[in-house]
This record gives structure tokens, C-alpha cells and sequence, in this order.
């Protein structure tokens, strides 16, 4: 049997539908972000190791010159080691007839029975090589679908220096290569670099391995030390060439998809508590003005002799039954939303499957909040009425005390009586009109912080591709050239200027803290690829010293002046200790520059060069491509629009795409903040309107004092809005930032502009659907009975 | 001498302090026998709404001491004070007071739900002659109306005291003479003591006693022979 205090609650909640709906969306919204970013993560972290797991991603990769298979039955025997797999790699370039320039691949060999120990793998279309059929070729899918290539198609590719015509047999993709990027860049693409699967005979063929391997892939035994294993395999193929096991964390593809995960899980965990906090202080202030607008009821409930513990019980009945609803549709939206973004992610991680997993703790995170925010806002509120006599509670709130609260005579002069209403309530009661204030404060900031983030974005792309790189492309060589090579590219029709750069694979260290990385050569001072100062101000590149980027200054917890240990690994592989001297702001990965002179020097190689940057006259551009086509020291060429383009599509389907989704949210929950600021204003003057409009205030005049009320409080938010949202600004881009990229945060007047607009907009159209109301009032009624 | 409903002693009630204090009450005795009518009549602010909420313990006296029965009002906790109003009152006020969002018949269950020995809620109804309209809710009544259901939801619990601030205020003559029939025949039939807060002097020819009230004192206190009916009333 329901009790009539439970049907009062019921038509309770019908009755003040329109704002419970209200609170109980931004509740919800604040939910759903955190539902969905945890249900997101976690579920891309459980994919992932599902698919690592089912195609055996190695776990430690070992690059040798060259080393006979025996060699593999050491490795096996090491402690530590679960599985080994030996196979030959090696570059290639491929010939595409609707390509300007050659673009760069891996050659890698699979056993016939497609079955390796290790990094297997997952024909999507076609089938695998044949035995007697060395032409035959699989090719990594994303590859093959940016250039619209199928099995039937035939590819040419050179190897070790052979062109040769594959048929192409197969599509496949790879734990091993959900990404990849040509050497030296940072930014993947599926376009400009591919992946050939080849048979073994094949392979030994083309690069003179026969009953030999040039990687070995090992699979880490339980509970076992990689650091270790990666030791004992260093020492095993020392006399083999061996340039040194990496673990998966240097594995490009892996490194990018953790850097990827890390960064949904860093703005995860940064960004959803901002919303919560803001839908749960937004709950908070509305519920404790909804149950002090229940005052009079409260007074007589207490008359009739029902215990503050029973009026207590119903109002955190009706407060909870909204939080609540509010929190259950987070929920659901969350867990909704949040498939969605999976199956987006997956497309983007190139994941096969989906294994879709919730986190338990967001759901009771975001219902915990809600039940807490609404019951303290209830409470305190109830605590007060309940100090009160009934007899006090129950009468219609005897006029406030507008006497002690200061008449702002020197200003009242000027000012008519409705204007007067407006400025006296906000100096009688102070903490009810803060209260509105830092609510649509925390609109204001959450609009300023997430438009801020866009123009940070922005400001990445054009800081990384107009003014750190000033050149048109950029050439690789084949291996480290004499810097002659440099006159021969000046020499092109076209090219206009043309400077020369060394890249050398080492490993940064610093006590416990290292990065495996490169360390990039530069002219004392470059033009065209440049280290910048904050202030965007040129640094000049040191021979005796290193220029890091502030992203690898910070994970290397260096600072100008200390120094850091680097080992080289190429050549000789010298171990040097160098100074930092100087930091440069940078976006795009965590670059270190030198001086190429000093650099050569340090490794003993004078006058070499590994790439160039070119500034060309874009008019020719089909020419110039086609001449170095035909250079036998380039290993590839690299477009600057093509990697803008290819940066883009990172930030903007990564981790980065999650910004489109809380900017909506932001502006949702602003307007929600803002709307609720207006229908409580209004239920709390509905008597005084009334009272106007039965003095013969128009309907307009009688709305001024309410709208006038909105309209203030939402100006004195957007100053306050604008500085919490500078710092939620810079919560925002480091949640963003990864190794990959870094969010520069940029205050631009437009930003602050934009959000003023978004939240005046919120006002405007919020103060239209109060004012309906005020003109719909039923004057007789308003005044006898309360809302 | 008849058992005493309620007893009083120099209560004084002010709001406010210093210059601005509002003396509601200045040292009020009283003796009220059970089982009567009572008419406590005065001009707005003269401190009859004040004694009746002191009484009815919705309200403390700023000094002075008043006992129901034998329990002394003035000590009780605000616990005591919730039971006692929960078991022995029932209150009318002059804008009836209703839940809006509940039907005529759900807002005399608010108080039956808690009362120790409540009559059915339909009975209270169909004894302020609203059985038939028990479904309806308080803005779908006349004026008149909700006051009987404000009447039906303070009698439904069967109070040893009827305790009424205005409840003619807001009413037409006609309207006023049959509620205080309600009342006068609830004292009769059941032998409720009633206590009535007003200003409109006609009410006191149907009182037991009248108590007139002026600046936050008794002025005087008068026995009425010739009680009327309540339909006999001159408005």
C-alpha cells in the first residue's frame, strides 16, 4: 500500500518534472562521461591484450646482421625465455604506378605453414604463399586498402637493391603492425609505409640468408624479467651483429597504441571528475534551493506531528529518486555511448574483435557522487527548516529582512524600483546568488577549458607543420651518405634550398629514467627544421651539447645545464655523456637535437648525412618526385602536406577525438547548470512576480526582475568562468598531451570570445523558457499557494 | 470545576531584538476548562495567533510557562512536543493549508497514517458533508471546501483539541456559518474542545467563553450564557 506521503512524492516529482529532468540530465551527463571514457579504456586495454594474446606478439625483438638458425636453440635455452622464432627482415621499396614517390616497406618472412611460434598473422583476404612460389606476396590490409590494392593485383618492390614483380596473394593484419610509420617519422600512416609477408625461401633468397635469421622474436616465459632476458639475448648475439633486444614497449605499433590508451585513460581520469564535480555542485545547490522552496510544507507535515526523521525520509526520498534517475541514465547512456566509441576505436586501433568490458568502479563512482551531492544538499537544508518552529516554518516566509542588507542609496537614485529588486537580492542573500554565480562559473569554465583545447589542437598542427618545419619534404637516404649527396639534390630543377640532417638511433638515459629514441643532427643553424624557444625563438644547435624537447626533458626529469648519459646504436656504438643546453618546445614526439658537426664527430663519421629537408617551388613538384624516384640513395621521400595530413587524422580519430564528444557534453551541462539556475530563481520569486503583475506590472516589466537577476549573475560568471577555465584549460592538455603529441595550451581572445557566447546563449535561451512561465503565471493562484 | 485543557502563566513571546523587538505577547495567565468552545478574539497583532501556536506547540514563549493537562508544554523537548501535537491536536488555518498535490481523501490520510485512533478517512469527509468529493483535488474545490477538508484532515484523528486560526478568514458568510457548525458539532458530538483564533467578533455568540485580545494581553475574559447555534450567527 502506498502511503499518501509516497503519493505526494510522486505527484511531487510530476509536478516539478521540467526541473528534475533538468538536474537529473547534468547529473547524468557528468555520469555517462565517466561510464563511458572507463568502459572505453578498459575495454581497448582488454582488446588489445586479447589480440596480442591470440597472434603471439612477441614480446622482445632482437635485430642481428645476420646469425645462423643453431643460434635460435641458445636462445631457447635462455632463462626466462617461453618461445623463440627467427625470421628474416628487411627494407624495401615499392613502385606504385599512381605514386610520385617510392614508398617504403618492411619485407619479413612466415613460415609456409603460417603457424610461427611468434606474431602470427590474421589473413583477412586471400590466402597465404605457396611453397615453389616466390613471387607470391601478402600485404598488411591498411596498406593495401590506402592504395587500393587486391590479391590478383601485382606489386613491384625492391629488395636489397632488386626490383622485382610480386603477385599479390594475399591481405593480412598484425598485432605486430596495427601501426606504422616510415623511419624517422613520428606519425603513422597506413599510406607510406607497407608490410610484405614473403615466403622463407624467398626471403633467404632475396637477402642472402640462407639457414639464417635476421630477427629473432622471443616470447617471455611466466614471472620472468624482461630486463634480464634482454641482457642474456644481447650478450648471445653480440658476435652476430646484434644492435640490441627491445622489449614491446619500443615497439612502434605497440608503443603508439599504449600511448594511444594511455592518453584516453590520462583524460579518463582527468577530465570525467571535472564534469562529475561540476553535475554534482550543480545537484547540490538545486536540490538545497528545491527543498527550501518545500519550507511551508515542511512546517505544516511538522504541525501534523510527523518527527523530523520521517520529513527528513520523504524529502531524501524525493531527492534521491531524482539523483538517482539521474545516475541510472548516466549509466545507461554511459555504457551506450561508450560501445559506440569502441566500435569507432576499434576501426581506428585496427583491432579484429572486440572485447567489450565496464568498469564497475565508474558506476559506482558516478552513482556514489550523485546519492551524495543530492543527500548533502538535502540535508543541510532540512537541518535548517528543522531548527526552525513549526509555526515559523509553516508561514508564508515572512518578508526578508531587506533593511540590514544595505539600500546602495548612493545608487537606488538612478535606479527604478524593479532594478532595485534585482541589486538588493543579491546583497541580501549573498551565498544564494554565489552559489548560482560559481554554478554557471562552472559552465563558463567548462566551455573556456574544451574551446581552448580546440585551439590548442590547432595550434599543434601549425606549430609542428608551419613554423618548427619550414620545409616542403623530406628525403631519406638509405643508409648514412656522404653530405655530397646534398649537392646533388641542390642540383634538381626546382629545388631551392636544401639542408642536410643525421639521425642516429640511441638510447637517452638519466639515472632510472631512459628513452629509446634518436637524436637528430641539425646545422648550426637550421632553417628549415628548427628548435624553438617557447617564444617561438630560433635555437642555435650545439656540438657540445643537446636541445631536448620539453616532452623528453620532462620523462627524462632533466633540466638545461645537467647531464645525461646516451648510448649509440649504430656504428661503434659509443656511449657519450652530454649537457642539456637548452629546452625547445616542441609537439610532435620528443625529438633531441645536436649540431651534425659535433654529432659526426661524437660517432667518428665526418660529413655524413642520413636525410635532408627540401624547400622546393611546388610548380614542379611532379618532376623533382620524379627525379629522385630515380636516385639510388634515396630510401624514401616524405611530403610535408601528406604527414600534416596523416597528423590530423591522429588527433582527430585518437585519443584526440574524444574532445568532440565532452565539448558537446560541456555545452549540454553549462546550459543545464544555467537552465537550473533560472527555474529555481523563478520558483523562489514566483510570489513576488505575482504580486507585481497584480499591481499592474506588465508582463515584460514583472520578467525584468527575474531576467535581471539571471542576467547579472551570469555576468559576474564569465570573468570568474574565464580564469577557472585557464586552469581547467591546463588539466585539459596535459590529460591530452602524450609522447606522440604535445597540446600546447593557447589563450586566444575568439576562445574566451566563444564560450561568453555559448553561456550568454544559455542564458538567453533559458531566460525564454522561465519568462513563458512568468507569462503563463495564474496571478490568483500564485499568490495563495506556493510555486 | 471541569478537568483544565490548558493553563498559563505570564508567557511572553518576542520577536526580534532591540529597537526592532516585536512584543507578540506581554505576560499572558490563562485557565481553559476541557470540553469547550473557545473564541479568542482581537485585532490582527494583537498576539491571539501567537498564544495559539505557543499552545499548540508550534512555537515557544520567550518566558512564562503553560501546561496541557498536567504536562507541562513550555518543558517538553522538541520530541515531546511532535508527539504531543501527532497524539492530541488538530489543527485549521485560514488558508487551509492542503498539499496541493494531494486528493481531498489522501490529505486527511496524511494525518490518519500517523494518528494513534483515527476514524476512516471517508467517514471524516462525509462528516464535513465531502464524502463525494473525497477524489478531488484542492484546486478542483471551492474556497469553502478546502476548508472542510482541512477540517476532516484535523478531526479525522479524533484530537482532544480542534485548534483554528481564521478558518472563516477566507470564507463567505454562508460558507463561514457551516463550517463553525462543523466545529460546534464535533464539540457536541464528541465532546472535542475547540479553540478559535479570529477577529470577526460574530463567531464569539457560539463560543463557551471569549477571551479578548488587544497589544499582547488579555483584556478581558467572559463567560456567554447564550451560546447560539452557528446557523443562528448574524455576520
Amino acid at each position: 500500500m502506498v502511503g499518501p506521503l509516497d503519493r505526494k512524492l510522486l505527484r511531487d516529482l510530476w509536478r516539478m518534472k521540467g526541473q528534475a529532468l533538468a538536474i537529473a540530465v547534468v547529473m547524468a551527463l557528468g555520469v555517462t562521461m565517466q561510464v563511458m571514457m572507463s568502459g572505453l579504456v578498459s575495454s581497448l586495454d582488454e582488446t588489445r591484450r586479447g589480440y596480442y594474446e591470440r597472434y603471439r606478439l612477441a614480446d622482445v625483438i632482437a635485430p642481428v646482421t645476420r646469425a645462423p638458425e643453431q643460434v635460435l636453440h641458445a636462445l631457447a635455452a635462455l632463462e626466462g625465455v617461453g618461445a623463440v622464432e627467427g625470421r628474416i627482415g628487411g627494407a624495401a621499396l615499392i613502385d606504385l604506378p599512381d605514386r610520385d614517390v617510392p614508398l617504403q616497406a618492411q619485407a619479413l618472412s612466415l613460415p609456409y605453414d603460417d603457424a610461427p611460434a611468434l606474431n602470427a598473422i590474421r589473413i583477412e583476404a586471400g590466402r597465404l604463399f605457396e611453397r615453389g612460389r616466390p613471387d607470391e606476396v601478402v600485404v598488411l590490409d591498411s596498406f593495401a586498402a590506402a592504395h587500393g590494392l587486391r590479391p590478383g593485383d601485382t606489386l613491384a618492390a625492391t629488395t636489397n637493391g632488386a626490383r622485382r614483380s610480386f603477385r599479390i596473394v594475399g591481405l593480412a593484419r598484425s598485432p605486430e603492425f596495427l601501426y606504422s610509420a616510415a623511419p624517422g617519422e613520428m606519425v603513422p600512416d597506413d599510406s607510406r609505409f607497407g608490410v610484405l609477408w614473403l615466403s622463407p625461401a624467398a626471403m633467404a633468397a632475396a637477402f642472402d640468408m640462407d639457414g639464417a635469421f635476421s630477427e629473432a622474436l622471443i616470447g617471455l616465459g611466466r614471472g620472468a624479467n624482461e630486463q634480464l632476458v634482454l641482457d642474456a639475448v644481447d650478450r648471445v648475439l653480440e658476435p652476430y651483429g646484434g644492435i640490441g633486444a627491445y622489449g614491446r614497449e619500443d615497439m612502434f605499433s605497440n608503443r603508439f597504441v599504449s600511448e594511444e590508451i594511455d592518453g584516453l585513460r590520462e583524460s579518463a581520469r582527468a577530465v570525467p571528475p571535472m564534469f562529475m564535480a561540476v553535475a554534482a555542485f550543480l545537484l547540490n545547490i538545486v536540490i538545497a534551493r528545491m527543498v527550501q522552496a518545500e519550507r511551508e510544507e515542511i512546517g505544516l507535515l511538522k504541525a501534523f506531528g510527523y518527527r523530523s526523521a520521517e520529513i527528513g525520509v520523504h524529502y531524501l526520498k524525493l531527492v534521491l529518486a531524482i539523483a538517482l534517475a539521474g545516475a541510472l541514465l548516466g549509466c545507461l547512456a554511459g555504457v551506450a555511448a561508450g560501445r559506440g566509441m569502441v566500435q569507432l576505436y576499434l576501426a581506428f586501433f585496427k583491432f579484429p574483435f572486440l572485447v567489450f568490458r565496464l568498469e564497475p568502479a565508474a558506476f559506482a563512482t558516478g552513482i556514489g557522487v550523485s546519492v551524495l551531492a543530492a543527500t548533502a544538499g538535502g540535508a543541510i537544508v532540512l537541518r535548517r527548516i528543522f531548527a526552525l518552529q513549526p509555526a515559523e516554518a509553516m508561514r508564508p516566509p515572512a518578508p526578508a529582512d531587506y533593511a540590514s542588507a544595505g539600500r546602495w542609496r548612493g545608487l537606488t537614485r538612478w535606479l527604478d524600483q524593479p532594478t532595485r529588486m534585482v541589486l538588493r537580492r543579491f546583497s541580501r542573500t549573498p551565498f544564494r546568488m554565489a552559489g548560482a554565480v560559481l554554478g554557471i562559473t562552472c559552465g563558463m569554465a567548462l566551455s573556456v577549458g574544451m574551446l581552448t583545447i580546440h585551439a590548442g589542437f590547432s595550434q599543434a598542427v601549425a606549430l609542428s607543420f608551419d613554423v618548427i618545419d619550414r620545409s616542403e619534404a623530406s628525403v631519406t637516404f638509405t643508409s648514412a651518405v656522404s653530405d655530397k649527396a646534398l649537392h646533388e639534390l641542390a642540383r634538381i630543377p626546382g629545388v631551392e634550398r636544401v639542408e642536410g640532417r643525421r639521425d642516429v638511433a640511441v638510447i637517452l638515459r638519466n639515472g632510472r629514467q631512459s628513452h629509446r629514441g634518436s637524436i637528430t643532427g641539425l646545422p648550426a643553424a637550421p632553417e628549415l627544421n628548427r628548435a624553438l624557444t617557447p617564444a617561438l625563438a630560433p635555437i642555435p644547435m650545439r656540438s657540445e651539447g643537446l636541445v631536448l624537447s620539453g616532452a623528453l626533458a620532462a620523462k627524462l626529469k632533466l633540466e638545461v645545464g645537467q647531464t645525461l648519459t646516451v648510448e649509440v646504436r649504430e656504428g661503434a656504438r659509443p656511449v657519450l655523456t652530454l649537457p642539456v643546453a637548452a629546452v625547445a618546445d616542441s609537439v610532435l614526439g620528443a625529438p633531441a637535437y645536436m649540431a651534425m658537426d659535433g654529432l659526426n664527430r661524437a660517432l667518428g663519421e665526418p660529413g655524413r648525412v642520413s636525410a635532408a629537408a627540401l624547400r622546393l617551388d611546388e610548380a614542379r613538384a611532379p618532376e623533382i618526385y620524379a627525379w629522385l624516384k630515380g636516385l639510388p640513395t634515396v630510401a624514401g621521400v616524405s611530403l610535408k602536406h601528406e604527414a600534416r595530413d596523416a597528423f590530423v587524422t591522429v588527433m582527430n580519430q585518437g585519443a584526440g577525438w574524444t574532445r568532440f564528444i565532452m565539448s558537446g557534453m560541456a555545452f549540454v551541462i553549462t546550459f543545464g547548470i544555467i537552465y537550473n539556475a533560472a527555474r529555481i530563481a523563478l520558483a523562489e520569486r514566483a510570489r513576488d512576480l505575482a504580486s507585481l503583475r497584480v499591481i499592474g506590472f506588465s508582463r515584460a516589466e514583472a520578467a525584468y526582475v527575474l531576467l535581471g537577476e539571471l542576467g547579472l549573475v551570469t555576468l559576474l560568471a564569465l570573468p570568474l568562468g574565464a580564469v577557472l577555465g585557464a586552469g581547467f584549460a591546463q588539466v585539459l592538455a596535459a590529460a591530452y598531451s602524450s609522447e606522440l603529441y604535445t597540446i600546447p595550451v593557447v589563450f586566444l581572445p575568439t576562445t574566451f570570445g566563444s564560450a561568453a557566447l555559448v553561456v550568454i546563449a544559455g542564458a538567453a535561451i533559458s531566460g525564454l523558457l522561465v519568462k513563458r512561465d512568468v507569462d503563463r503565471a495564474d496571478l490568483v493562484a500564485a499568490l495563495k499557494t506556493r510555486d | 470545576m471541569a478537568e483544565l485543557a490548558y493553563r498559563a502563566e505570564a508567557l511572553t513571546r518576542t520577536y526580534g531584538e532591540g529597537a526592532s523587538a516585536v512584543h507578540a505577547l506581554r505576560g499572558v495567565d490563562l485557565q481553559l476548562p476541557a470540553g469547550e468552545i473557545v473564541v479568542l478574539l482581537g485585532p490582527s497583532g494583537s498576539g491571539k495567533s501567537t498564544l495559539l501556536n505557543i499552545l499548540g506547540g508550534l512555537d515557544r514563549p520567550s518566558s512564562g510557562r503553560a501546561w496541557f493537562r498536567d504536562r507541562e508544554l513550555t518543558a517538553m523537548t522538541d520530541r515531546q512536543l511532535t508527539r504531543y501535537r501527532r497524539d492530541h491536536l488538530g489543527f485549521i488555518f485560514q488558508f487551509y493549508n492542503l498539499m496541493p498535490s494531494l486528493t481531498a481523501e489522501e490529505n486527511v490520510e496524511l494525518v490518519t497514517e500517523i494518528a494513534r485512533d483515527p476514524m476512516p478517512p471517508h467517514e471524516a469527509l462525509a462528516l464535513v458533508g465531502l464524502g463525494a468529493r473525497r477524489g478531488h483535488f484542492p484546486s478542483q474545490l471551492s474556497g469553502g471546501e478546502q476548508q472542510r477538508v482541512a477540517i476532516a484532515r484535523a478531526v479525522a484523528k479524533q484530537p482532544d483539541v480542534l485548534l483554528c486560526d481564521e478558518p472563516t478568514g477566507a470564507l463567505d458568510s454562508t460558507t463561514g456559518r457551516e463550517v463553525l457548525g462543523v466545529l460546534q458539532h464535533l464539540n457536541q458530538s464528541l465532546g472535542t474542545t475547540v479553540l478559535i483564533v479570529t477577529h470577526a467578533a460574530a463567531t464569539a455568540a457560539m463560543a463557551d467563553r471569549v477571551i479578548r485580545f488587544a497589544d499582547g494581553a488579555i483584556r478581558s475574559e467572559e463567560r456567554n450564557a447564550s451560546k447560539l447555534r452557528a446557523e443562528e450567527i448574524e455576520w
